[in-house]
């Protein structure tokens, strides 16, 4: 019965969506009353998906074992949380999640957007309604999430043991809000192209959405980056893999927007640029998708691929990213210049910010894409992290610089003395973090040097904004930009300082033997087995010491009953100054047991630094909704 | 100018969607391209496995036609499947030379005598040294030499009746 209710509500969702999307229309042309509808059918969309969402999570809860997606999924043993989690850890249930999120974020649109001039607002609900039917297609013919299975199996194929992690619960969600949510802008630029409405009035209105997708999709990519980190077992934090760089792009594109966009708010100028952003943000969510799901490039993502899938995906992007750059192609002419500026001010800082972005956004991009391309032709080839690095590293170097001189130059015209003057101590400290860090150092590598001068300069010059303010009377906003700013440069300080002294050993130890990484020694006490709910373990024992004290570590090398699969969980102690991050490998047959062993100073400033931009990003979103609310009262007051 | 410019994103995308739209299209390619494919053959010399064959060398791989050099072991299961289907290939007359992974000589005479013999020279590598040096990563896989030592193909896994075509057809480009 439940798969049932479900399949229903979401065909009666996909109904709704095309009456959204029929009304919408209807009223752009001139139809009477259709307006007026728009909003509510909106929320009763999204109450249906999200109805039909919960009635998956209730049948992977119970594990339905007639319904073929929680056969093949579940498990009747699995710990509750991956039952729960399991939900959106296959192909159907992460696509159900997608349009769930989507229609959420046009509900919400619908709820609370009250600046944006109704005929833009019906538009853009329209143009959501579009994104989903076809979303809603897609589901309902090549991926039906509630197909029933007739026998029902004895019992279900269990999931994925790499995703049977707590990191499940919360990290896809939260990408998804950010990677889905980020429609919004998407839906906003068709809108306001379609009524040719784009102006300052706009951009206020888009920025709060931007910026709530954008802070999701930080925290979400922050979250998958510690959650490859720990899981996968293999040190690092960033892999450069196909569905890393799928979320990456959209979040390198809606950080340009956000920034293009406070200029188009602010100073009526990038008009064109900002839509064009904007449609970019989503149609690389789009494509991500795509490449994912179709398992065109091979990734450690890719769970339930299928080709036929893809050429579906294919046909939605083609339609919706086509059809929004035929739209800017033929109206974005007619959008009227928006003000011009001098290069020196806080919109040329802007423009320089959004052009860097958009040049590290197209080399993620062609390093992506490019496997494929030469494939065309006839040769097979991976590109990894030393492209990746080498080509993004500089210039995401420079981008932390304009991030540094941006905020403190003056809008529309600034002088250069002027802006040197104010750049003058974060400059000195700068140069001194430079020479510093290469007497202390020597033979360090030219990235990480510059990363972690740089870092120290970011540092200062974000807060630099904050110098002999009243701080009680600071906008909210301006607290956000300095928090973020600094998080980029903690996070810069993190990642140069992992590269540049990170230690690896890898060994092969007997019981009793002493291995030292970094300042410790660790000592190999023991092996035991162990076992969990629904697997069985080997877990050795480490004692870590560093002068006086010591403390025990327990990595363990897993093996999962359903599906069987090995697994590795490290163990890792974080400290003040860095973390300790243990794998146990396999045993030899000789009485020696492989283990890895890294000592990575601050590399915990990576997820701090991400957080602390998304943290930032919360404070300017309450500061800008709070103005906006004190703006409107004040104007109903007159 | 500033007109075409605006048209430029949507060119970019039909250039993607080209492109994607190829790779969808082109099935996905099931057969491990082997480094060493083109490389000589790394030069060995193996003792005999049993006593009725004679051991195998990297020299008698360069007899001037193509040889196929099958990775074997009497206690690997897949090679029984595989067994009639070296037969067959030995019936169409293709040479085939076998190399016996961390065995006993007795073990395979008894393989060997249950399973048939497509073999003409069988060496044993009982350390798996030469098994390492051809980059083989289990048993049973084949490989395609031709008259000159030069591999020409690697096939991991158990030859199935169904890939026999593809065998014999990288056996006549061979010669």
């Amino acid at each position: 019965m439940i798969a049932e209710f479900g399949l229903a509500a979401l065909w009666l969702a996909a109904a709704l969506s095309l009456l959204q999307l029929g009304f919408g229309v209807a009223a752009l042309r001139g139809g009477e009353g259709f307006a007026s509808s728009v909003r509510p059918i909106a929320v009763v969309q999204a109450v249906l998906v999200g109805a039909a969402f919960l009635a998956l999570i209730q049948l992977f809860l119970r594990t339905d074992l007639s319904v073929a997606l929680v056969a093949e999924n579940s498990h009747s043993q699995k710990p509750l949380l991956y039952k729960f989690a399991g939900t959106w850890g296959n192909h159907e249930g992460s696509m159900l999640l997608w349009v769930t999120v989507l229609a959420i974020a046009g509900a919400a649109v619908a709820l609370f957007e009250r600046s944006l001039k109704e005929r833009t607002l019906v538009a853009t609900l329209a143009a959501q309604a579009a994104i989903g039917l076809g979303f809603y297609a897609f589901l309902l013919f090549a991926s039906n999430p509630f197909a029933r299975l007739n026998p029902a199996p004895p019992q279900g194929n269990g999931l994925n043991p790499l995703l049977q992690d707590p990191g499940l619960a919360f990290h896809p969600p939260t990408l998804y809000l950010g990677y889905v949510g980020i429609s919004i802008a998407f839906s906003f630029a068709v809108g306001a192209l379609i009524t040719r409405d784009v102006g300052p009035a706009f951009a206020k209105a888009m920025r709060p959405w931007v910026l709530a997708a954008w802070i999701l999709l930080t925290l979400g990519i922050t979250a998958g980056s510690y959650w490859a980190y720990y899981e996968l077992g293999w040190g690092g934090w960033w892999f450069w893999d196909p569905v890393e760089n799928a979320s990456l792009m959209p979040w390198l594109a809606a950080t340009a927007l956000l920034h293009s966009v406070t200029v188009l708010a602010t100073r009526d100028g990038l008009r064109a640029w900002t839509v064009m952003l904007a449609v970019v943000a989503f149609s690389m969510s789009m494509v991500g998708t795509f490449l994912v799901r179709s398992g065109i490039l091979t990734s450690v993502h890719s769970f339930a691929v299928d080709p036929r899938r893809g050429a579906f995906i294919l046909i939605l992007l083609a339609l919706y990213i086509g059809g929004a750059l035929i739209l800017f192609g033929a109206r974005v002419g007619t959008v009227k210049e928006g003000s011009t500026f001098e290069p020196v001010s806080r919109e040329g800082a802007l423009v320089l910010n959004n052009l860097l972005l958009c040049v590290i956004l197209a080399l993620v991009f062609i390093g992506t894409i490019y496997p494929l391309i030469t494939e065309a032709f006839g040769t097979k080839l991976s590109i990894g992290p030393p492209y990746f690095n080498s080509v993004v590293g500089p210039i995401a170097l420079a981008l932390a610089l304009a991030m540094a001189a941006g905020p403190l130059m003056r809008w529309r015209r600034d002088r250069l003395f002027e802006v040197v003057r104010r750049l003058a101590l974060p400059g000195g400290l700068m140069a001194v973090a430079l020479v510093l860090v290469f007497v202390l150092a020597p033979g360090i590598r030219v990235l990480p040097l510059l990363g972690l001068a740089l870092a120290f300069g970011v540092g200062a010059a974000s807060l630099a904004p904050l110098w002999k303010r009243n701080l009680r009377r600071t906008p909210l906003f301006i607290w956000g930009m300095a928090v973020s700013h600094l998080g980029i440069g903690v996070s810069l300080a993190g990642m140069a300082a992992e590269s540049a002294f990170s230690k690896e050993r890898l060994v092969a130890a007997r019981l009793g033997e002493t291995v030292s990484v970094g300042p410790y020694a660790i000592r190999f006490e023991s092996v035991d087995p162990v076992a969990g709910p629904n697997w069985t373990a080997i877990e050795g024992k480490l004692t870590a010491s560093r002068g006086g004290g010591s403390f025990v570590l327990r990595p363990q090398a897993r093996m999962f009953s359903a599906p069987p699969t090995e697994t590795s969980e490290a163990a890792i102690a974080t400290r003040l100054d860095g973390q300790l991050y243990t794998v146990l490998g396999k045993p030899d047959g000789a009485g020696r047991w492989q283990l890895r062993l890294w000592w990575k100073p601050f590399v915990t400033l990576i997820w701090l630094g991400g957080a602390m931009v998304a943290v930032g990003g919360l404070l300017a979103l309450i500061g800008r909704v709070r103005r906006e609310r004190r703006a409107r009262r004040a104007e109903e007051g007159e | 100018m500033k007109r075409l410019i605006l048209w430029a994103p949507l060119a970019v995308f039909a250039g993607f969607l080209m492109v994607v739209a190829f790779g969808l299209k082109r099935p996905p390619d099931p057969a491990i391209h082997s480094k060493l494919v083109g490389k000589p053959m790394p030069a060995f010399e193996l003792k005999p496995a049993v006593a009725e064959h004679p051991g195998l060398s990297s020299e008698d791989l360069k007899q001037g036609a193509p040889r196929l050099v099958n990775v074997f072991a009497s206690w690997c299961v897949p090679c029984i499947a595989e067994a009639p289907v070296l037969m067959e290939l030995k019936r169409r007359g293709v040479p085939i030379d076998g190399i016996a992974i961390r065995d006993r000589g007795e073990d395979v005479a008894a393989f060997l005598a249950r399973n048939r013999d497509p073999y003409a020279h069988i060496g044993t590598d009982p350390n798996s040294q030469v098994q390492l040096a051809l980059g083989s990563s289990g048993v049973p896989e084949t490989f395609v030499v031709d008259g000159k030592g030069v591999i020409r193909l690697q096939h991991i896994g158990a030859i199935n009746p169904n890939e026999l075509g593809d065998i014999i057809a990288a056996l006549e480009a061979a010669k």
